[in-house]
């Protein structure tokens, strides 16, 4: 007998500050207004996602020393506009991506609970990691975690997060009038953490939200990463939206399960995914190639040759060669406070590469950068569409996508009213919320559904 | 812009003179779960199974509104509420525990459209860069009605909740050494020097910074982005804030005030201040000192509100009142003191005093409902209407913007005045 068909999990993440948002397009909207955000939001339950996802940076990017000025730049507070989009939508999860470098367990952990409490459960964390000086000059201490100690201190920030959402039962509110005990007792939210990066205790102040604990997202791919996320994480927002890439990478990361006494169904894999529909595959094939130009304009080609050639190429014309001279391989100073830099580990062969590519196909710098930088993930009518992502998730490449539109906020728009009752049809997709919580959306147990000995080994 | 922004009132609360006898009288409210009375959640108007719910904030605030209140405020503490003013009182019997008063905020916003909101932001222990990016969305996500009321702690058990400063333990009748003095003169200026932190990013973008130039593809002219460059003794910060400019451009900073340092913590960084005289003359020689302050603090041109705070139990016979106060006394088991005057009355009788400690000089009140559930209504249906039978309070929102219902113009950007002068 064939195994049942997984459901498929859904998530719209808010265009964001990379090239990929094409901001020129005449449909394009405010980035920063709240009308866009719950446009968005709403469209987003509409289609029954099961949760909404915005990004989050501390500093704003430079290039040349020089603010980057060719991308959207700017964007709200996360847990505000979160908490603001609590009172437009009912059902839908709402994640809020938080750094564990530059806040502290106390304040993050009230925060999240206040959420979880103005949501009706519906909130959830995804933990970045930095530790660079550049963001860190924004913040009280500087940059003042060693680059190897950054999981490290995320770990322990989680692990300190959870001893406070735990330190209320949900028990403790009586409210008796008659007797007058509002508590049932006085040491309600009582915490001790003693650890490498933490030395805290006292009382948490916010009783226990709806959900127990906020769902957890973790990012990162390194080895660090996805070991943090087989142990710690309910889901992984990850970048391996191809087939095969996908596979390999679901494989190794449930495989590491088992080790934490985890089961298969307890980590979500949900890589981003962009998307482009036409009527037609073939319409949605010439759509397609108009957004990589759109996206990559002759002077984000030369920025992005930047990332590897470590040099300023402004002088350089984007519909003309690739440099005759080679990158500089020192430090990478060029681009500050983004991660595409470190995609590129071996920049002579990388150029190397592009150089023979670009002279076998006759490309310009802007054709190569088009031409190498990442296609769209699903392209096509929305029954290809449909199809292809359900042919992804039945494959175990992925438990679901987090969609990333390219257009603010009426991307999401067509996929809503196309792919969506598609995949309903097939019956991957749910027709309607079946819970309340986002934990019940994902098919995750609340934590106090746990065994006390389960939860006291975690 | 600036019409849909400007307030019909003249902006008239510099220290140069009293405000004119016919200034408006400004009203907030402050809110703290159930109401400021210990008791007050056991009243049968209470609600306190659900001080934790979206519901009751979104209840709570539209009752604000449907008395067209310039705002309310919401409590907030990096640690359990206490009776004792330094350390965790291990009581049972009153509300503990709260939400981010932010997120409150926020959670509101989308649902009132005239009342601003005026969060709590504790500075001792937070990032000036959260901080400002924070009330900026909530300006956002509110259009133009934001404001924070800055507030420090000194209470050793909230530091060891952060574990970055010990605050060595103290005792109520330290509070006079010069140790506790110096450690209450270095919160205070840590919090000044957060709130100007605050104000230089939500100026780090000018306006018009946003340009989505398609001929160059530029999204932004970075010219017209700043960094703060802040270097103080506490803490650097770089900037420029990763939000734009916020609607009100600066939303409205206010803080709680007792004595001269905190004074001079109003007259150099606040909008509005929070005073709290137990008569007409203390009203009169608090206004007087903050004045001073104000004029010491070059700001003698610039509008600086300065409210009364009162605790408040409003029935229609006074004498109810006073029962009610003594009844929740009665069920807390000891007489409620607090820093502000405890007014058990008539709303007449309260828009007599009202209007009184205005001579004063006092611009507006901002009142603490004893219990939510009845004060908050008997301000709202009572007391309002007594004061515009008076003349005294608004008939209808006059102004989008909380900066424009104080009748505060929306500021010019201080980086974009740098420039012009320097172009001059």
């Amino acid at each position: 007998m064939s195994k049942p068909r997984k459901q498929i999990h859904l998530a719209a993440h808010f265009p964001g500050v990379n090239n990929t948002t094409v901001w020129s397009d005449p449909r394009a909207g405010s980035h920063i207004e709240f009308g866009s955000f719950a446009h968005f939001a709403r469209t987003a339950e509409r289609a029954k996602f099961d949760f909404l996802f915005l990004a989050e940076g501390l500093r704003l990017r430079e290039q040349g020393g020089r603010i980057h000025d060719l991308d959207v730049v700017g964007r709200p507070d996360t847990f505000t506009v979160l908490a603001a989009l609590a009172a437009v939508t009912e059902r839908i999860g709402l994640t809020g991506t938080i750094n564990s470098t530059f806040n502290e367990p106390y304040e993050v952990a009230r925060q999240f609970a206040s959420l979880d409490h103005l949501s009706g459960g519906r909130s959830a964390w995804n933990v970045v990691t930095s530790w660079d000086a550049f963001t860190g000059e924004n913040f009280r201490r500087g940059g003042f975690l060693p680059q190897e100690e950054r999981y490290s201190r995320a770990r322990e920030f989680l692990a300190t997060a959870g001893g406070l959402f735990d330190s209320w039962h949900g028990d403790e509110i009586l409210a008796d009038r008659a007797t007058g005990a509002f508590l049932r007792d006085a040491r309600a939210g009582s915490f001790v953490h003693k650890g490498h990066h933490f030395d805290i205790h006292g009382q948490f102040n916010v009783p226990r939200g709806p959900q127990g604990r906020p769902v957890v997202f973790q990012a990162g791919d390194s080895e660090e990463g996805r070991e943090f996320a087989a142990a710690d994480a309910d889901a992984i927002f990850s970048r391996h939206s191809t087939f095969e890439a996908g596979r390999a990478f679901y494989r190794d990361v449930k495989g590491r399960l088992s080790k934490y006494g985890r089961g298969q169904d307890e980590l979500l894999i949900l890589p981003a995914a962009t998307f482009v529909l036409g009527d037609s595959d073939a319409e949605a094939a010439e759509l397609a190639r108009e957004v990589r130009r759109q996206q990559v304009s002759g002077a984000t080609a030369i920025k992005h040759l930047e990332f590897v050639w470590n040099r300023d190429l402004s002088a350089y014309d984007p519909d003309g060669p690739l440099p005759d001279v080679d990158p500089d391989p020192g430090e990478h100073t060029v681009a500050r406070g983004r991660a595409q830099v470190r995609m590129y580990r071996d920049p002579l062969a990388t150029a190397r590469e592009w150089r023979e590519l670009a002279a076998a196909n006759g490309w310009s710098i802007r054709d190569l950068v088009i031409e190498t930088g990442n296609r769209q993930s699903f392209v096509g009518s929305p029954s290809t569409v449909a199809a292809g992502i359900d042919d992804f998730v039945q494959a175990d490449a992925a438990d679901g996508f987090i969609l990333v539109p390219h257009v603010t906020p009426g991307g999401l728009d067509v996929f809503a009213d196309t792919v969506v009752p598609l995949l309903q049809e097939r019956g991957v997709f749910r027709a309607d919320y079946e819970g309340t919580t986002l934990r019940d959306h994902l098919g995750l147990a609340h934590p106090d559904a746990r065994t006390p000995a389960e939860r006291a080994a975690s | 812009m600036s019409s849909d922004l400007s307030s019909p009132y003249p902006s008239a609360y510099s220290s140069a003179g009293s405000p004119p006898a016919h200034a408006p009288l400004h009203l907030a409210v402050a809110l703290d779960g159930a109401g400021w009375h210990p008791a007050a959640w056991r009243e049968p108007a209470a609600r306190p199974r659900e001080l934790l719910t979206a519901r009751y904030w979104q209840d709570v605030v539209t009752e604000a509104e449907r008395g067209l209140l310039d705002f309310v405020t919401i409590e907030d503490s990096l640690g359990p509420q206490s009776s004792h003013p330094i350390e965790p009182d291990g009581r049972t019997d009153q509300v503990r525990g709260r939400l981010d008063a932010v997120l409150v905020a926020a959670r509101v916003a989308p649902l009132t459209r005239h009342i601003g909101l005026v969060p709590t932001v504790v500075a001792t222990h937070t990032e000036p860069f959260h901080v400002s990016k924070a009330i900026a969305t909530l300006d956002y996500v509110s259009t133009g009605r934001a404001g924070l009321r800055v507030q420090v702690s000194a209470r050793p058990n909230e530091a060891a909740h952060f574990g970055r400063r010990a605050i060595p333990p103290f005792g109520l009748g330290d509070l006079d050494t010069p140790a506790v003095r110096e450690l209450v003169a270095g919160l205070f200026d840590e919090a000044a020097d957060h709130v100007e932190v605050v104000r230089r990013l939500w100026d780090s973008w000018e306006d018009d910074a946003e340009i989505r130039d398609v001929a160059t593809g530029r999204f932004i002219d970075r010219d017209k982005l700043h960094y703060i460059d802040f270097e103080g003794r506490y803490f650097s910060v770089k900037g420029p804030s990763i939000t734009p400019r916020p609607p009100q451009g600066q939303p409205v900073v206010s803080a709680l005030a007792h004595s001269g340092v905190p004074y001079r913590l109003v007259a150099r960084a606040a909008d509005v201040g929070y005073v709290t005289p137990h008569d007409g003359d203390q009203a009169r020689a608090i206004v007087t000192g903050i004045r001073a302050a104000q004029e010491a603090a070059g700001r003698e041109r610039e509008t600086l509100h300065v409210f009364g705070d009162l605790v408040v139990l409003l029935d229609d016979d006074a004498g109810a009142a006073r029962a009610r106060l003594g009844r929740l006394d009665g069920l807390a088991g000891t007489p409620y003191t607090s820093d502000a005057k405890v007014f058990a009355g008539t709303p007449a009788g309260l828009a007599d005093l009202l209007l009184e400690w205005r001579r004063a000089g006092l611009t507006g009140f901002r009142l603490r409902p004893a219990v939510i559930g009845h004060d908050l209504p008997a301000i709202t249906r009572g007391l309002v209407p007594e004061l515009q039978r008076r003349g005294a309070f608004r008939e209808a929102y006059e102004a989008r913007t909380l900066r424009g219902l104080l009748g505060l113009a929306r500021p010019a950007n201080r980086y974009t005045a740098t420039s012009a002068t320097a172009t001059a």
